[in-house]
């Protein structure tokens, strides 16, 4: 049989496979090029940019916790200017599609990093992290709120000429009341799950172990949420979803894809084994290859329920 | 850097906790610097699930490379289980090494309990002045045979926190007796311990304007320079708020280390 054929589109956006890095977790995709060949990738989602440069949370910024981490980074980064300069460059020479994920802190200054990325070259879609803490509403994180995340999703397309990926936070009730919302704002697509917030204690001193108290859970720890989120809002939007949350093999995938998402994001599996992206796609080639599929996006939504009694 | 199955070649208690690994990878022998780390997986499963940093302790031949460990938690617990024939999937190395005296230049290495595994590769591979190996331990029993590394011609000196063996108190006032022997001309000193101990050593050090590099610790994720969990607080005369360990340091010159936030 011939190769399976692994392509798949996010709106406008097509890519080679369904497989991406997580922002955050796969720096600038150089940190790993000597390890394994950037260009197989489905894509890149790069560490989450703001504006202006920011320093980050003071450490410790991270624990591990079981079958998963906590992070505290506080979003540090080196701002879109010298992003711009310093990191682009090497992204745009890759055979891959690169993907800018961004956030601020108040609706403009979602605004400010959108605009500077229009019209840049070699930047295939944005990412916008809507679960950060909005100034302007007390530190209330702006995916907790419909209304709020769709006009984060209407000032960053009006001031884009990029596909638009909307980013969720799992920390709210309704995962789906949100992913409508955007929908509704225009997004291109949704991705989720961004870390669940939580904590670890320190029982000898009585401190908590992240100088920021509260850190961000991923890992394998958080896949069954993710999943189930994944599946709820694939039902409630006609966008593409795209799933993230403890993905470390092919089977855990190939779970997401059932479950209607169209690609899928790998994080904190990246630290374990830097190849779990290549070794992801390989699996989903083979299992393709195997059962005479063709086509990947034969799998994406195929999720079969039985019939209730 | 290269992640690659590792064959255990031995792995042997040399102190009540404190292992000796020696791995076979030709590949990380060849670009090993003192100084310079390995982050290993424990185990192929996800729990626990992040790799493990440990400084490379030395290589032996062209093929093996050391790692001296202290059985501290889970993670150290299981490695310490492994044989002889297994594999242990090992990413380096990674990381910045120390830099090396110059010719004439004396040396002061100064470790704290299994801080002495860096110091120990970083002993071997100086070829200038004279080297004296300060190390200090908790007590008797957790003394490493620095004979083993072919460390014998060099200056050695224990102390131990209960007396049991060597000078009775800190390691850091071997390093103070030390220091005072030289009225000009003060030894680089070369440190990695706990923070407490290192704290002194950088007062030491900045307080006579000597040279001196520490190997820090810190929790990290991917020891890449990707994940940015490893920060550290730099000295407010350094352009930049934070370094991460895993790519700036884990060697630093303790002028470049905001002392008081460490
Ligand atoms: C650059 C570097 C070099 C090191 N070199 C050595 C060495 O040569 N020999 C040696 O015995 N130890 C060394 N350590 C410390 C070693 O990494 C920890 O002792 C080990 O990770 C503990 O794992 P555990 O599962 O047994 O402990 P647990 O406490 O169960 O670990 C839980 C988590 O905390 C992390 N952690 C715990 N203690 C430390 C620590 N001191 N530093 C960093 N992370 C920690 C673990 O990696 C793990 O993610 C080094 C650490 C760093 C950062
Ligand atoms: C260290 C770390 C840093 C992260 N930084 C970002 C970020 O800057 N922006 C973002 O949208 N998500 C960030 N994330 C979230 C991941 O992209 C991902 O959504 C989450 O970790 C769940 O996936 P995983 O379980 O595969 O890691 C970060 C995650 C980790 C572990
Ligand atoms: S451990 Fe990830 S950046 Fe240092």
């Amino acid at each position: 049989m011939d190769q399976p054929d692994l392509r798949i589109k996010i709106g406008p956006l097509e890519l080679k496979n369904p497989v991406l890095t997580a922002s955050g977790t796969f720096g600038y995709g150089q940190e790993y090029s000597d390890l394994i060949d950037l260009s197989l990738l489905g894509g890149i989602v790069v560490k989450g940019l703001s504006h202006k440069p920011r320093d980050g949370n003071p450490p410790p910024r991270t624990v591990e916790t079981p079958c998963g981490m906590l992070n505290a980074i506080g979003l540090a980064n080196m701002g879109l200017e010298t992003f711009l300069k310093e990191k682009l460059p090497a992204l745009q020479k890759l055979n891959t599609a690169v993907i800018v994920n961004i956030y601020g802190h108040s609706i403009d200054e979602y605004g400010e990093v959108a605009a500077g990325l229009k019209g840049v070259k070699g930047i295939s879609a944005i990412e916008v992290n809507i679960s950060c803490p909005n100034v302007e509403k007390g530190g209330m994180a702006f995916g907790t709120d419909p209304d709020i995340s769709a006009r984060v999703t209407e000032r960053v397309l009006k001031n884009s000429d990029k596909p638009v990926i909307v980013k969720l936070s799992p920390n709210v009730t309704d995962i789906r009341a949100i992913a409508m919302a955007v929908e509704k704002a225009g997004a291109h697509a949704v991705s989720l799950i961004n870390t669940l917030t939580g904590m670890a204690i320190d029982i000898e001193s009585s401190t908590p172990i992240l100088a920021n108290i509260s850190g961000g859970l991923s890992g394998p720890a958080i896949r069954p949420v993710a999943l189930y989120m994944v599946y709820q809002v694939a039902k409630a939007v006609n966008i593409p979803v795209i799933g993230v949350g403890g993905i470390v093999d092919h089977r855990d995938a190939l779970q997401f894809l059932i479950a209607g998402a169209t690609a899928i994001q790998v994080g904190t599996a990246n630290f374990v084994n830097p190849r779990a992206t290549l070794n992801i796609i390989e699996g989903l080639k083979v299992f393709c290859a195997e059962r005479g599929i063709a086509r990947i996006d034969q799998i994406i939504g195929s999720l079969k329920i039985p019939d209730q009694i | 850097m290269f992640e690659q199955n590792s064959k255990i070649v031995f792995n042997k208690r040399l102190a009540p906790e404190i292992f000796l690994l020696a791995l076979e990878s030709p590949e990380v022998v060849a670009e090993a610097r003192p100084g310079q780390f390995v982050m290993i997986r424990v185990t192929p499963g996800i729990d626990p699930l992040l790799r493990r940093p440990f400084s490379i302790c030395g290589t032996r031949g062209d093929d093996l490379f050391l790692i001296l460990y202290k059985v501290v938690g889970r993670g150290t617990a299981i490695m310490s289980q492994t044989r002889a024939g297994e594999k242990l999937s090992v990413l380096g190395p990674l990381g910045t090494g120390f830099d090396l005296p110059k010719r004439d230049c004396n040396s002061v290495l100064v470790a704290g309990g299994i801080g002495v595994a860096p110091l120990i590769f970083l002993a071997q591979a100086i070829d200038a002045g004279k080297t004296a190996f300060l190390s200090g331990y908790r007590s008797e029993n957790e003394i490493l045979p620095l004979e083993q590394f072919g460390l014998d011609a060099m200056e050695t000196l224990i102390s131990t926190d209960d007396g049991t063996a060597g000078h009775h108190g800190f390691v850091t006032e071997l390093l103070e007796n030390h220091l005072a022997g030289f009225s000009e001309d003060p030894p680089l000193i070369f440190s990695c311990g706990p923070l407490p101990m290192l704290n002194r050593v950088a007062e030491l050090a900045l307080k006579r304007n000597i040279p001196c590099q520490v190997s820090l610790e810190t929790s990290m994720a991917c020891g890449l320079g990707a994940c940015q969990g490893c920060a550290v607080r730099a000295s407010s005369k350094e352009n930049r708020t934070y370094f991460h360990v895993c790519q700036d340091g884990p060697v630093f010159d303790v002028q470049k280390l905001d002392w008081k936030a460490l």
